[in-house]
């Protein structure tokens, strides 16, 4: 009794449409008639760790590239916070909230680590605002903060070439971080660490989830199991299942084509 | 490790991108001292002309570093630019010398003699703007780079890149040379604009005037380097080279990377005109030969010489092929081409990255460690002999 009433205002306050951060309906892209991406929806909500997982060539990397502008899709639509992303260039894209991190990191090394992230600050984009850009102090803390989270304080000036693997994983976590993207991407962002780098980036994720929600494509299980709030299997670039990772792994057709071997 | 590399680094951070490095600032205070005092004490007002020639191509190589160095847009076709430039100021100087009492034996007075012997009887719309010096100093650099703009946008709105630029900024300095040669009549033709004699009624043909025009090239050659200097420290300049590096990264960071590729090569193409213009002011004519394929490259090599990375570098590498050019042709006009070519083959395997990249290696290396070494023992203690001004430096 007591919590219906306390519940049911809020119901009515969020109530009409389902608020999804990111909507992907009915989306297709045709590579000369190849239909990597076939028919696929499916819905992110805000705060939620979704991950994509699916045989090699299911189209995870191509469903990220489509949503974040690299790909133009051939049919379906693509909404993040009711803004329609099929039409916008990938720097419109980045500036409306969705952060992309790349599959193998994709950091600059001839700069440092300071200057890496200072160049993901949302801050004087355009040619002129580069030009005039100054290094405040806002600026400074924030790279600070970032480097502490990403376990990067003590390089900040070292050149980014001479970061290990998963340093420079963590580098490009932390260059997404700071544009604050309410949407952030990753894709693989465990492949190739070793064994202690990679529960420190689950704890990363972990911590850097709050107000945001994370779409991961991953291929290691047992770190799918410690981060997803729900999975979504691609199989021949359609959704094969989707729910919990419990339903998911249970799924006979799951079963059939990726987990049982 | 941690706690004192920390409060080391807050502390520092105020000045932890300054505009120039000290070692920067000494490389300034040497090339100006050369160009501005050295030169001009040393040699003849013939030779100074000489060297002021060159240094006009010295703009170029600047523009060369900021494109082709930190955007890794390798252009072929700087020539245009520079031409362009040049060419503008040649109209003016031009228009200038034909007046009536100077043309009264052609059949039209008051009109450019290649004009008048390509029965042109009226000088056509292109050239009447030219007529106004302030007008003129605008153009001078407003065409080329509105004509780089023109380009590049078109190119790189559709992402062509690397070499695929390169070749069609080839093709457009070739174009453009077949142009001015076959258009006679409005530019002069193969011979180029010539017997240029007065900018604003002062004479720039005598020894006096050169030596002025020298001067004025040298301080615009230094304002054009700092200019470049705050483009390379500004955050453009970073972005500038990531690019080079990520172009994709960038553009998910949430940067138009066209737009910045549109600067760089604008920004080159205007240090490119400035050059082009002094060119023709001290050398007193201008002609599709500085516009081509040829020069084009040539100018490439200067940069590469000198350290594509290197602002100060590429004036250096620009005053020495140049120089070697002059010596060297003198004696064997014939090997100069295959010189030149051997050499560019040199600085690509041998020292990629060209004077400046040894000068970093040699000297300054050196240099920093025997500052350091002068530095390091704890100021405190031993501060009043050891550190005079002006003994690091030598």
């Amino acid at each position: 009794m007591n919590a219906a009433i306390l519940s049911s205002p809020v119901v009515g306050a969020e109530a009409a449409p389902p608020d999804h951060l990111l909507a992907v309906e009915a989306l297709t892209v045709s590579f000369d008639g190849f239909k990597a991406v076939n028919d696929v929806s499916f819905y992110v909500e805000p705060d939620e760790i979704r991950v994509i997982i699916g045989p090699n060539g299911a189209g995870k990397t191509t469903v990220l590239d489509l949503i974040c502008g690299r790909t133009k899709a051939s049919a379906g639509s693509i909404k993040y916070k009711g803004q329609e992303l099929t039409k916008l260039s990938e720097s419109a894209i980045v500036q409306a909230g969705v952060g992309r991190k790349f599959q193998t990191p994709s950091i600059y090394d001839d700069l440092t680590v300071f200057e890496n992230l200072e160049i993901s600050f949302p801050r004087g984009r355009s040619v002129f605002g580069a030009l005039t850009f100054k290094r405040d102090a806002e600026v400074r803390d924030r790279i600070h903060a970032i480097a502490e989270t990403i376990f990067l304080k003590d390089q900040l000036k070292e050149r980014a070439e001479f970061l290990s693997h998963g340093q420079k994983q963590w580098l490009e976590i932390g260059m997404l971080l700071i544009q604050d993207p309410e949407l952030l991407m990753l894709d693989e962002p465990v492949a190739g660490m070793s064994v202690g780098e990679r529960i420190k980036t689950a704890e990363l994720l972990n911590q850097i989830i709050k107000g945001r929600s994370v779409l991961v494509i991953e291929h290691d299980m047992k770190f799918v199991e410690d981060i997803a709030h729900r999975v979504t299997v691609l199989h021949q670039g359609k959704v094969l299942s989707e729910g919990s990772m419990e339903r998911v792994k249970n799924d006979p057709k799951v079963i059939e084509v990726y987990l049982g071997h | 490790m941690t706690n004192p590399v920390q409060t080391l680094t807050k502390s520092v951070t105020v000045n932890d991108n300054p505009f120039m490095k000290p070692v920067e600032w000494l490389s300034l205070v040497l090339l100006a001292g050369v160009i501005l005092v050295v030169l001009p004490l040393m040699l003849d007002s013939f030779r100074l002309n000489l060297v002021g020639k060159y240094l006009t191509y010295a703009f170029v190589a600047l523009g060369l570093v900021i494109c082709w160095g930190y955007a890794g847009i390798l252009s072929l076709g700087q020539g245009v630019f520079f031409g362009l430039g040049g060419y503008c100021m040649a109209m003016y100087l031009k228009l200038e010398a034909s007046s009536v009492a100077n043309t009264k034996i052609q059949s039209t007075p008051g009109i450019p003699d290649f004009m008048d012997w390509n029965q042109i009887t009226a000088i056509p719309w292109f050239w009447q703007p030219f007529k106004s010096l302030p007008l003129t100093l605008i153009l001078v650099v407003a065409v080329p780079v509105l004509f780089a703009m023109l380009i590049s946008f078109a190119m790189f709105k559709r992402r062509v890149g690397g070499t695929y630029f390169a070749i069609i900024t080839q093709a457009i300095a070739a174009i453009l040379t077949i142009l001015i040669v076959g258009q006679q009549g409005y530019t002069g033709g193969i011979n180029g604009i010539t017997d240029l004699r007065t900018l604003h009624g002062w004479d720039i043909r005598t020894d006096g005037a050169k030596t002025i025009l020298y001067f004025v090239n040298g301080g615009l050659l230094i304002a054009c380097i700092l200019a470049a200097q705050y483009v390379k420290k500004s955050k453009l300049g970073r972005i500038l080279v990531a690019m080079r590096d990520k172009e994709d990264r960038v553009r998910f960071s949430g940067y138009s990377v066209a737009g910045f590729k549109v600067f760089a090569f604008c920004f080159a193409a205007g240090l490119a005109a400035i050059g082009g213009a002094m060119f023709t002011l001290q050398v007193g004519f201008m002609s599709p030969s500085f516009v081509g394929i040829v020069p084009s490259i040539e100018m490439v090599i200067y940069a590469a010489v000198g350290g594509r990375l290197s602002l100060f570098g590429a004036v250096w590498g620009t005053l020495l092929v140049n120089w070697a050019k002059t010596s060297f042709s003198e004696s064997f006009p014939d090997l100069w081409l295959f010189g030149l070519g051997a050499l560019f083959i040199a600085v690509v395997l041998a020292f990629p990255n060209g004077l400046a990249g040894i000068w970093r290696e040699q000297i300054e290396s050196r240099l920093t460690r025997r500052v350091k070494g002068l530095r390091a023992p704890p100021p405190a203690i031993v501060p009043p002999k050891s550190t005079p001004v002006g003994a690091p430096a030598e």
